[in-house]
């Protein structure tokens, strides 16, 4: 109708008096969205305590211990991130961390792809019970299992050294039943194809399968390098000798050890943060997708 | 399975062989296909089994023992449960981890609504803003700890020199006994409520615009349109956030130990700092276990939640059919 008649007001402009509710209204016209107002300050409350972080790591420890203390630094001051880096031990757990998470994720991505596969693809007895059990095993809270696998890390000779933080993470229920569900999403074809030519299994899932898994292994990886990397509890644990620490226990201790010298500390929390912000602004889409996907199945 | 008698004897020779060999390199091949799959099964089904069977039955039996740890243990039977019910500090944990839970989980979730409404406009930034009050969730608990032990510092914290600026006497914070719990959920809502906002988000984004469209056309205001629209398409979700919400709040840990190491007097002692200070501080691996399989009950009733209440809904709105249809 509006197609082949143009509605009057189109060609002849109404007065602003004939239509009320479209007068300019005598309010204060922002340049800009009214939300903005509501979410500006608010994603800024957000994010001030981890610029607050940087900010003071770059302070000099006098400015940081005089009251008031400064807010904002007078100059860039490197002291603390200095004497973290000449600390022996920084690096170390910086270097334990980076071990633990690494083979973490390879190891997942590997061994959950095997599995996952095989729970996809291939009929064997049993298969369906053993998923379950291992999909069941998701819900046991960590605290159950902690203090015998303690025992079981301590038989194996493991306790105190990084040993004990791989194997447990070496793969999760998660990652299986995630490669899997990708997996099954793919079109069988693909592979019947090289199936028949001859190719293994192997080399079915690496050749073809794989390089088409892509988002899935992203994910995988990206979630598998958080939980290892943020661990603290397991490693609070299994790990009692310094030189053995990751980061995270690193960072409680010198905390605990050097609480007047907060430049430090800060340097040192802004070197354990920085690995996962950058994993994440990287992999933000995928992030926040698997993130969203796995608690709306959950 | 009932088969019709197959006349061997007068089948081709040639053809017979043929099958048989067809069949039994089938067969080969099933197997091989088995073994394949083992192996590919096998590593995963070693870890997650064995790191999660194994040590839930073993921490039944501890539960019933007295383990140092170190020595072999005792078997105690029933006692470790009977000293956790009388036990005074696990009745004040148990009070703690609800006080915590009861506040953190309705203000994550009302606060991650109210953002995510916010944040569901087609306007300019809005990408940046949800980036900004996500990005705490990815920030270890250990860190959070470690940053606001420094800002809450009654000293030299940034959070009392602010309260200074105000005219506002300074506050203890995280050594006041009245005050710490608190700051902990205030340090958990921080990093906490991004989680919800993406998932709310992600769940609005999926209303039906024909819904909303069809709820405008009948004169639906905005917040008609919040109340009988918007938000029972959200029901699913926020039910699901509750469930894990709770079940990560009652596993609370890490920030504790971090931060007040459940000081001062007491006051931030959680059920897992509980746990892990019997098993690991005092050495009594027994007991801790217990408290551990007290918590895990309490979980998994937790965890069914969802699923009843589904289930009551389903039926209730098949009452509801029935009787409409009786009419």
């Amino acid at each position: 109708m509006t197609a082949t008649s143009p509605s009057p007001s189109a060609l002849h402009p109404a007065p602003a008096a004939a239509r009320p509710d479209r007068r300019p209204s005598p309010r204060l016209r922002l340049p800009f969205h009214a939300w903005h107002l509501l979410l500006a300050p608010l994603s800024l409350l957000f994010a001030l305590p981890l610029i607050w972080v940087v900010l003071s790591s770059a302070m000099s420890d006098a400015e940081i211990n005089r009251f008031p203390p400064a807010l904002w630094p007078s100059g860039i001051d490197l002291g603390g991130y200095r004497y973290v880096l000449g600390n022996a031990m920084f690096p170390r757990w910086f270097a334990n961390s980076l071990i633990v998470s690494l083979v973490a994720v390879v190891s997942n991505l590997l061994l959950g792809s095997l599995g996952g596969y095989a729970f996809a693809r291939m009929r064997f007895a049993g298969s369906r019970l053993l998923l379950a059990l291992m999909l069941g095993t998701m819900v046991i809270p960590f605290q159950l299992t902690m203090i015998p696998t303690f025992l079981v890390m301590k038989r194996l000779g493991l306790i105190d050294t990084l040993g004990a933080l791989i194997v447990p993470s070496l793969v999760t229920p998660f990652a299986v039943f995630l490669l899997r569900q990708f997996f099954l999403s793919l079109p069988r074809e693909l592979e019947e194809a090289a199936w028949l030519d001859g190719c293994s299994r192997l080399r079915v899932l690496f050749r073809i399968v794989l390089p088409l898994s892509r988002p899935a292994l992203s994910t995988v990886a990206v979630l598998t390098f958080l939980t290892t990397w943020n661990d603290l509890s397991w490693p609070l644990i299994a790990i009692n000798h310094d030189t053995q620490y990751t980061l995270q226990l690193g960072l409680t201790t010198f905390q605990g050890q050097h609480h007047t010298k907060w430049s430090a500390v800060m340097a040192g929390n802004v070197v354990t943060v920085l690995p996962v912000l950058l994993a994440f602004l990287f992999a933000q889409k995928s992030f926040i997708q698997s993130i969203t996907s796995s608690g709306l199945k959950g | 399975m009932p088969r019709l008698p197959t006349p061997l004897t007068l089948a081709d020779p040639g053809t017979d062989t043929d099958t048989g060999r067809g069949r039994r390199a089938a067969r080969r091949r099933q197997r091989r296909e088995t073994t394949t799959a083992w192996a590919f099964v096998s590593p995963s089904v070693l870890v997650i089994l064995g790191l999660s069977v194994v040590p839930v039955a073993w921490s039944l039996l501890l539960s019933f023992q007295a383990d140092d740890l170190v020595t072999p243990s005792r078997w105690v039977g029933p006692d470790n449960y009977r000293a956790l019910v009388q036990d005074p500090h696990f009745s004040q944990a148990v009070r703690n981890t609800v006080l915590y839970t009861v506040l953190y989980v309705p203000l994550s979730i009302a606060l991650g609504l109210a953002l995510a409404l916010a944040l569901n406009q087609r306007i300019r930034l809005v990408g940046l803003y949800r980036t900004l009050i996500f990005v705490p969730f990815v920030v270890s608990a250990t860190a959070q700890g470690v940053l606001f032990s420094f800002i809450l510092d009654p000293e030299f914290g940034a959070a009392n020199s602010v309260l200074h600026k105000l005219g506002i006497s300074p506050q203890g914070f995280l050594t006041d006994p009245g005050q710490a719990l608190l700051a902990l959920v205030a340090i958990s809502l921080w990093s906490g409520t991004g989680f919800c906002v993406v998932v709310t988000l992600a769940a609005l984004q999926d209303v039906p615009p024909s819904l909303v469209e069809a709820a405008r056309l009948d004169g639906a205001g905005r917040r008609h349109l919040l109340r009988h629209v918007t938000l029972p398409a959200l029901a699913p979700v926020l039910t699901f956030l509750t469930v894990w919400q709770t079940i990560n709040a009652l596993q609370v840990f890490d920030l504790v130990y971090v931060t007040t190491k459940g000081g001062p007097l007491g006051s931030t002692t959680v059920i897992v700092y509980f746990i892990w200070e019997q098993a690991f501080k005092n050495f009594t691996a027994g007991y801790g276990a217990a408290a551990a399989y007290a918590l895990a009950l309490a979980l998994l009733v937790l965890g069914t939640v969802p699923r009843t209440v589904r289930a009551v809904r389903g039926r209730a709105r098949a009452d509801h059919r029935l009787e409409g249809a009786a009419r």
